[in-house]
């Protein structure tokens, strides 16, 4: 693990991948697209409004995914001091954020027509809702303490104990069996998901998963320049005088 | 004298000078008290008096404010000691950086959530909470009031070192306190009609055990951080 800790090393992977990425992200994206729009079946009680589901999932899935990232990246960087997984959590948070901003509007937007309501105080969406909150934490804490290092970890230590919600969110759904579906993919004994809905759905997923990929990896690579040039920016101001 | 012997006393020192700052000249408690009487006599100002009305609403009013008021005595919880210096020379101290968590949390507690507690019913009068409820609410407060001292901890402990910390600790702790509100308002809507509260008051139980055994370890962590 530690022969990522090297910045150079980690910019010719991050290259490498990149490309990779992004072409997957690309395809995947247009299929899925393709198929949710155009070459899936309407549902036969939601009509239409199905369609939402192909968006709203998968971002729902990375919300979580990308805490999980985030919090290994928080254990990772407290326990062993590795150097770039502080970057790491810095990195996801914000897409984590999005991700679950995503999730509770589209579910919001397909909740109007469906149940009636933009919103209620169900046990999978409130618990969603906490977790927004624990990525606005993070990014707050970032920006609260003056010294990165510190600040990195004290964030850190709240993504850690922000995993309880986790399994919260998972099985709120069974433990509060009120509005919210439960889960019909994730399952135990097999996805109760007509085939041709579950296609879509996961060629979305994986557009969604590639699209992290990219844009964490270039956040990545953004934290590490700009620290790169702030030490540059320190050392040519405690560079004496006529130096240059 | 062995570290071990020692460390009791000191222990049970931190604590009892905790709870004298608390209450004493500046200390948060009163504050806390006071904020608690007034913020829940607005509520009948706001939603008018109602007598049903406030009698539906009294559990969720009630534990909510008590919630706040926990939290406004919250931040200068180690703050104080983290600027005049006896935060560096406590955690030389034998009982080391989980102990003085466990100790600020206890003393926390005793000086300012437990007097909530008991407060509470004069609260249930005032929002006419039903007879029947009045037991389950000072039980579920005393069962749920020591995970909002030790969630507390954990968002004061982050936040020790930051200039006008008290807002984040806020936005970092309140959504913490999401589980610890759900069941403890449960338990006492289920004693309001009529039916068994005792499933929400486990689930209120486990609660403050998971932030008992969280809410320690991420104290003494953010306090080594803050003082390193």
């Amino acid at each position: 693990m530690h022969r990522f800790a090297n910045p150079a090393q980690f910019n010719r992977l991050a290259d490498a991948i990149l490309p990779w990425a992004t072409g997957a992200f690309v395809l995947l994206l247009g299929a899925g697209l393709y198929y949710a729009f155009f070459d899936s079946p309407p549902d036969y009680q939601q009509g239409e409004s199905v369609r939402v589901m192909y968006i709203h999932v998968p971002a729902a899935w990375m919300a979580m995914f990308t805490y999980m990232v985030m919090a290994v990246a928080s254990f990772t960087a407290l326990v062993w001091r590795h150097p770039l997984a502080l970057l790491a959590g810095r990195a996801a948070a914000p897409i984590g954020a999005v991700f679950t901003a995503l999730a509770l509007i589209t579910g919001m937007l397909w909740g109007k027509p469906m149940w009636g309501t933009y919103w209620v105080w169900d046990g999978r969406l409130t618990s969603v809702l906490v977790l927004l909150f624990l990525y606005l934490g993070y990014m707050a804490l970032w920006q609260a303490i003056d010294e990165e290092e510190k600040a990195g970890r004290a964030a850190s230590i709240l993504a850690l104990v922000g995993v309880v919600n986790i399994p919260i969110i998972k099985f709120s759904v069974d433990w509060w069996s009120t509005l919210h579906q439960p889960a019909s993919v994730m399952r135990l004994d097999g996805p109760t998901i007509d085939g041709s809905m579950l296609m879509p759905l996961l060629l979305m997923a994986g557009a969604y998963q590639a699209y992290f990929a990219v844009v964490f990896l270039w956040r990545m690579k953004l934290e590490i320049n700009r620290r790169k040039l702030a030490v540059a920016r320190q050392v040519s101001m405690h560079a004496p005088v006529g130096a240059e | 004298m062995s570290a071990e012997v020692k460390s009791i006393p000191m222990f049970m020192a931190l604590v009892r000078r905790d709870v004298k700052l608390a209450w004493s000249q500046g200390g948060g408690a009163m504050l806390a008290l006071g904020f608690f009487f007034v913020a829940v006599s607005l509520f009948p100002f706001g939603v008018g008096p109602a007598p049903q009305v406030l009698a539906r609403i009294a559990p969720g009013v009630i534990w909510v404010v008590a919630l706040l008021a926990a939290v406004i005595s919250l931040d200068r919880l180690y703050q104080a000691d983290y600027e005049d210096g006896s935060l560096d020379d406590l955690m030389l101290s034998p009982i080391g950086p989980i102990g003085i968590s466990a100790a600020k949390v206890l003393a926390h507690w005793l000086s300012t959530t437990l007097p909530l507690a008991l407060l509470a019913p004069a609260m249930g009068v005032l929002m006419n909470l039903p007879d029947q409820a009045y037991g389950t609410l000072i039980l579920s407060l005393l069962v749920g009031t020591p995970a909002l001292s030790l969630i507390g901890s954990v968002g004061a402990a982050l936040t020790v070192a930051v200039r006008r910390g008290g807002v984040l600790m806020l936005l970092l702790i309140l959504p913490l306190y999401v589980p610890t509100l759900i069941f403890g308002v449960g338990a006492v809507d289920a004693a309001m009609s009529l039916t068994d509260p005792l499933p929400h008051m486990a689930l209120l139980a486990a609660t403050t055990l998971i932030a008992l055994v969280v809410g320690l370890f991420a104290s003494a962590a953010a306090l080594k951080l803050a003082l390193e």
